[in-house]
C-alpha cells in the first residue's frame, strides 16, 4: 500500500492504558507464548518416546531452575488464555458487553489465572513431595 | 497509473470466503480445548517428577493416548490459525506477511505431527 499523509489515530503509548486494552493484548501475547511453548511440551512427548534415558534427561531439565522458570510462565499463559477465552466465547454469543460487566469479568479472569496457576503449583510440589 | 477501472483492480483481491470457516474453526477448537487442557495439567500434574515406567504407563493407557492426540489435534489447529491472525495484523509488507503464514503453519503441522508421532510410538509400543 503506497504511504500517504493521512491524518492518523493517536498512537498506542498516548492511550492511558486500560484494564480491558491490557487484557485483551495479554490474550494475543499468551497465545504466542503458548505457540513458543508448544516446544518444551513437544519436547517432553520426543523425550518419552526416545525411552528412558532421553525421559530422564527431559524430567531432569523441567525440575531444574531453568526449566522451572520456562514453566511458570507457560502454566500462567495457558491458564490466562483459557480463562479469557472463556470470556471471549461469551462475548461471541452476545454476552457481557456492558462496561461495568467487562471489568467485573476482567477481573474474575486475572484473579482466575492467578489462582489457578498457585493451585497447579501447590498441587505438583506435593505430587513431588509425596513422590520422592 | 493504470488504465483499468477502479473495480477491475479490486476483483480477485477480495475475501477468499474463508473468513467464516476461520472465524467458527477457532471458537470449535478453543470450546474443545477447554476441558482438554484442564485434563492435561491435571494429568501432568498428577506425574509431576514421575520416572519413565510411570510416564509410559500413562501414555500406554487408550483413554490418555486418545486424549492426547485431540489436545495435539485442537491445540496445533488453533495455535495456527491464531499464528495467521496475529502475523496478518503485525506483518505489512505483502511478501512477508504470506513468507511468515506459510512458514508458520508448516511449523504447526511439524510440531503437531512430531508430537503426535510421539504419543502413538510410545501408546503401541515401538
Amino acid at each position: 500500500m503506497e504511504i500517504t499523509n493521512r491524518p492518523l489515530s493517536p498512537h498506542l503509548q498516548i492511550y492511558k492504558p486500560q484494564l480491558t486494552s491490557t487484557l485483551s493484548i495479554l490474550h494475543r501475547v499468551t497465545g504466542v507464548a503458548l505457540v513458543i511453548g508448544t516446544i518444551p511440551f513437544v519436547y517432553w512427548l520426543a523425550a518419552l518416546a526416545g525411552g528412558a534415558e532421553s525421559f530422564a534427561n527431559a524430567q531432569a531439565f523441567f525440575g531444574s531452575v531453568i526449566g522451572q522458570i520456562i514453566l511458570f510462565p507457560w502454566v500462567f499463559a495457558l491458564f490466562y488464555h483459557l480463562c479469557n477465552g472463556i470470556r471471549h466465547l461469551f462475548w461471541d454469543i452476545g454476552l457481557g458487553f456492558e462496561l461495568k460487566t467487562l471489568y467485573t469479568t476482567g477481573t474474575v479472569v486475572l484473579v482466575a489465572a492467578f489462582g489457578l496457576t498457585l493451585l497447579a503449583y501447590i498441587a505438583a510440589y506435593a505430587m513431588r513431595g509425596g513422590a520422592g | 497509473m493504470s488504465l483499468r477501472t477502479p473495480l477491475a483492480q479490486a476483483r480477485g483481491l477480495g475475501a477468499a470466503r474463508e473468513g467464516m470457516h476461520h472465524w467458527w474453526t477457532q471458537r470449535l477448537t478453543a470450546l474443545a480445548l477447554i476441558p482438554l487442557s484442564l485434563w492435561l495439567v491435571a494429568s501432568i500434574i498428577t506425574i509431576t517428577g514421575a520416572d519413565y515406567a510411570t510416564a509410559v504407563d500413562w501414555v500406554r493407557s487408550p483413554l490418555v493416548a486418545v486424549l492426547l492426540l485431540l489436545f495435539i489435534a485442537a491445540a496445533f489447529y488453533h495455535a495456527q490459525l491464531g499464528m495467521q491472525v496475529v502475523l496478518e495484523d503485525y506483518v505489512h509488507a505483502e511478501w512477508a506477511k504470506v513468507a511468515t503464514i506459510i512458514l508458520s503453519k508448516f511449523l504447526m503441522i511439524a510440531l503437531a505431527f512430531v508430537a503426535a508421532f510421539a504419543v502413538l510410538r510410545v501408546a503401541l509400543g515401538g
